[in-house]
């Protein structure tokens, strides 16, 4: 992928992945061999026709490739630049054996831009069944599963507790990573169908739970946005950030922006993000932006890292340090943050994932403290409490998550859930094909009865 | 948008709107919030619920910064972008037997519809509130209808009891009057007030005010230190028992952004002359 120069780039929110040219796109669909049996497909959770896509995209015929992507995809221009590609579809691509993988992403991503400059057709929609389907959540979960319902023909109404839609994809991943403008548009031709959206409305609040039970059907994508911390000495000193809430005041709120926006936020000269996963790449990257000096702190090696590549390399053409096999102990200062205290790690035997497990080393040297005036928490997030646990009849898994069957069913009968509040924190097309088999099944219980 | 269906200033530079958000009402109750944002540029901030009529929700706020002195300069008739709510978990009403709910400051603005709630359960209310003077005392006869007793202090002794609302509450607990007790104010009055009940066994609940972003566990901003254990105030609270707080923690975090407030303010009056009023 092209990407703006760093030194641009560290000035502005803009998206740094440029995008291929016409020329380009049409030059690597050609290197896709159309294999009969296709190992990409795979690989992508939603099962997209992929050499069908590409094919269409060497031929030059770029609406009937985004037909066929849309046909399993309702939000490509998103997936085609945050999908963890090398792990799905060009993990599993035959190219990628030998040499390079075709860049399906990118492919993705072309076919969703184009179509959005020369004009979205509008998919086909059922006649009305006047059955009622209530989402909870406007992540892509629940934009997903809203699509489908919509397309079956059922009234929709989504509940969004924030006051804009979009879940992680507008409060969590910067801009310029997932152009704002882009989340709108895309979320847009999904409201266009007739859904109904409640900004400001938290379920289990604002809505009571038997309100929402006397829907004809009821899907949850509340998410995994409760953001875990360290439980370390320091922790709530001012400056001591989680993830969730350092990015949601830059990209919810624009902090950055600050005082032309009115929420604040501490720039920090020298920042150091705990983490190694694309939250905390995205925290690290926007410290940068902020003008601080940024370290990450991660607790195994630098192959382990769990963000996507590309990100990662971003990360570091941005000047992000990387401290490797080291894990915090102890935020110094008081009340404000001074500094970290770190002890390094060693690798010992591997865990069932086949990574290995850090443990800390002992003896002289083992410590070590770095300077820094904020510190941001990315060690993960856990499903969202609040509605899951207000719903009596509802099973739940040990860590909070909302148990469904592969149809996405839950323990009560017109009550069904996906994306990251049943699979705990995963990814946006995970969601999104969780979503797709919960609507499934909801249209389906719903022309039944 | 949301509508101020109606504006009064009822103190000192502390005003009363009453907004119409029905998904606010509906579920509304005593300890519960509204998280507010007044425009595409608006922060977003905490306000309690101080009274429901029909569709509307009342906020009772003190001028203080940048979001509430815009939020001073509308009028009746015109709107706010969002509001969110009822967020946080509502009081613990039950029948305790004896209860006083305790206000300080613009916190007095939190107690009549949980006095009217916790009458209604069954309990006999004794009101305390208390202001640095007369002029900044609020809601004095709304209270004194929603309590069975209402006593009015202040720090100058302009009006009632000369002194604190501590003083008063130390007197109740020497006379073994009470069962329950809220207090609701700033957090050093919540500190020292909460006191008088300590090693008492009397149940003592205080309204906590950290700095909030999203107000539904999202950010963790507002995480408070109860009994050693890290909560989030606004699911888990706002309100928690007085004897299990770390204020410090809590005022120290209230801090956090001291300077940039005051350039949020600045920045406002500039900006707010330069264009004139319109
Ligand atoms: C910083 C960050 C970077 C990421 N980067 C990537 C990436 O590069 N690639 C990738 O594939 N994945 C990435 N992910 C993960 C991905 O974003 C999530 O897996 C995905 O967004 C999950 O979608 P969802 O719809 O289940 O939940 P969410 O996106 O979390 O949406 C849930 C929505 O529900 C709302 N809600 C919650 N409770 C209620 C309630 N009671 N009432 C009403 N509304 C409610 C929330 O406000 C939210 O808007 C990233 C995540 C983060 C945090
Ligand atoms: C659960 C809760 C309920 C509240 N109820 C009321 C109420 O009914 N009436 C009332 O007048 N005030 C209430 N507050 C306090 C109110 O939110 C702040 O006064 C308001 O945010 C100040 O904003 P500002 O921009 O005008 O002032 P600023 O200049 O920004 O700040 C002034 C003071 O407000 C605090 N503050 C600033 N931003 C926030 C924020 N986002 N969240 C919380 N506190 C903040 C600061 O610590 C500072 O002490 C409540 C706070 C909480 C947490
Ligand atoms: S949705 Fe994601 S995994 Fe599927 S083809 Fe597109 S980029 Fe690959
Ligand atoms: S596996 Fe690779 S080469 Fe084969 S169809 Fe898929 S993208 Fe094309
Ligand atoms: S304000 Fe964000 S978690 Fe409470």
């Amino acid at each position: 992928m092209n990407r703006r120069p760093v030194e641009e780039r560290l000035r502005d929110f803009n998206e740094v992945a440029t995008g291929l040219s016409k020329e380009s796109a049409v030059l690597e669909a050609k290197r896709c061999m159309g294999c009969p049996k296709p190992l990409c497909v795979d690989g992508c959770p939603v099962s997209i026709d992929i050499p069908g896509f590409i094919n269409a995209i060497a031929e030059e015929d770029f609406r009937k490739a985004s037909r066929i992507v849309k046909a399993d995809n309702m939000l490509p221009a998103i997936c085609g630049r945050v999908c963890p590609q090398e792990a799905q579809c060009q993990g599993t691509c035959i190219l990628g054996k030998k040499g390079k993988p075709v860049r399906i992403g990118d492919l993705e991503r072309f076919v969703a831009d184009w179509e959005r400059e020369n004009g979205v057709e509008a998919p086909e929609t059922a006649p009305t069944t006047g059955k009622h389907v209530a989402i909870v959540g406007s992540g892509p979960a629940g934009i997903t599963a809203a699509s489908e319902c919509l397309r079956a023909g059922h009234e929709v109404t989504i509940f969004e507790s924030l006051h804009e839609a979009g879940g992680v994809l507008t409060y969590g991943i910067p801009a310029f990573r997932m152009p704002k403008g882009i989340v709108k548009f895309e979320i847009d031709q999904v409201l266009a169908l007739g859904a109904e959206l409640k900004l400001n409305h938290i379920v289990g609040r604002s809505v009571a739970v038997d309100e929402l039970l006397a829907y004809d059907a009821v899907f949850i994508g509340t998410g995994a946005g409760l953001p875990y911390f360290m439980g370390i000495e320091g922790e709530n000193y001012g400056g001591v950030y989680s993830a969730n809430e350092f990015l949601t005041r830059v990209n919810l709120m624009h902090a950055d922006k600050f005082p032309e926006y009115d929420t604040p936020i501490i720039r920090g000269s020298r920042v150091a993000v705990v983490g190694g996963g694309n939250v905390a790449m995205d925290s690290a990257r926007v410290a940068r932006r902020l003008g601080a000096k940024v370290y990450l702190i991660y607790r195994r090696r630098e192959d382990d890292l769990p963000a996507r590549a590309e990100e990662i390399e971003n990360a570091v053409q941005e000047g992000v340090e990387f401290v490797c096999c080291a894990n915090p102990t102890k935020i110094l200062g008081g009340p404000e943050v001074q500094g970290i205290e770190c002890n390094r790690m060693d690798m010992c035997e591997l865990d069932e994932s086949g990574r290995p497990i850090p443990r800390p080393c002992t003896g002289v040297d083992s410590t070590f403290t770095l300077d820094v005036d904020v510190v941001i928490e990315a060690i993960g997030q856990g499903p969202n409490p609040l509605l899951a646990g207000l719903i009596p009849d509802l099973k739940r898994g040990r860590r909070g998550n909302i148990e469904v069957d592969e149809d996405g069913r839950t323990s009560i009968p017109h009550v069904f859930a996906g994306g990251d509040i049943a699979t705990g924190a995963a990814t946006v097309i995970w969601a999104m094909g969780s979503a797709k088999k919960a609507a499934a099944s909801i249209n389906k219980m719903l022309s039944e009865n | 948008m949301y509508k101020i269906v109606k504006r009064d200033q009822i103190a000192d530079n502390i005003f009363e709107y009453w907004i119409n958000a029905p998904h606010v009402t509906k579920n509304g109750c005593a300890g519960q919030f509204v998280v507010i944002r007044i425009d595409e540029h608006g922060e977003r901030i905490p306000l309690t619920i101080s009274g429901i009529r029909g569709d509307d929700v009342r906020i009772v706020f003190m001028a203080v910064g940048k979001t509430t002195q815009q939020l001073a300069a509308l009028q009746e008739g015109e709107s706010i972008q969002d509001i969110a709510g009822p967020l946080g978990t509502p009081s613990e009403v039950k029948k305790w037997g004896r209860c006083a709910v305790i206000g300080g400051g613009v916190g007095i603005a939190c107690l009549p519809i949980l006095a009217r709630e916790l009458r209604e359960a069954g309990n006999e209310v004794t009101g305390i509130i208390g202001a640095r003077n007369e002029g900044l005392l609020l809601l004095e006869d709304e209270l004194r209808n929603a309590c069975d007793e209402l006593v009015i202090c202040t720090d100058d002794g302009s009006k009632g009891h000369h002194g604190f609302p501590a003083d008063i509450l130390k007197e109740k607990v020497a006379a073994k009057e009470l069962d329950a007790v809220w207090i609701i104010g700033p957090a050093i009055m919540m500190k020292i007030t909460s006191m008088a009940t300590l090693n008492t066994g009397i149940k003592t609940f205080v309204s906590l005010n950290p700095i909030m972003v999203d107000g539904t566990g999202m950010c963790g901003s507002c995480r408070v230190t109860i009994g050693g254990e890290t909560k989030f105030a606004c699911v888990d609270g706002p309100e928690f028992d007085a004897h299990q707080v770390d204020w410090d923690e809590l005022m120290n975090r209230q801090r956090t952004y001291t300077g940039q407030e005051k350039e949020s303010l600045e920045h406002y009056h500039e900006h707010k002359c330069r264009c004139g009023d319109h």
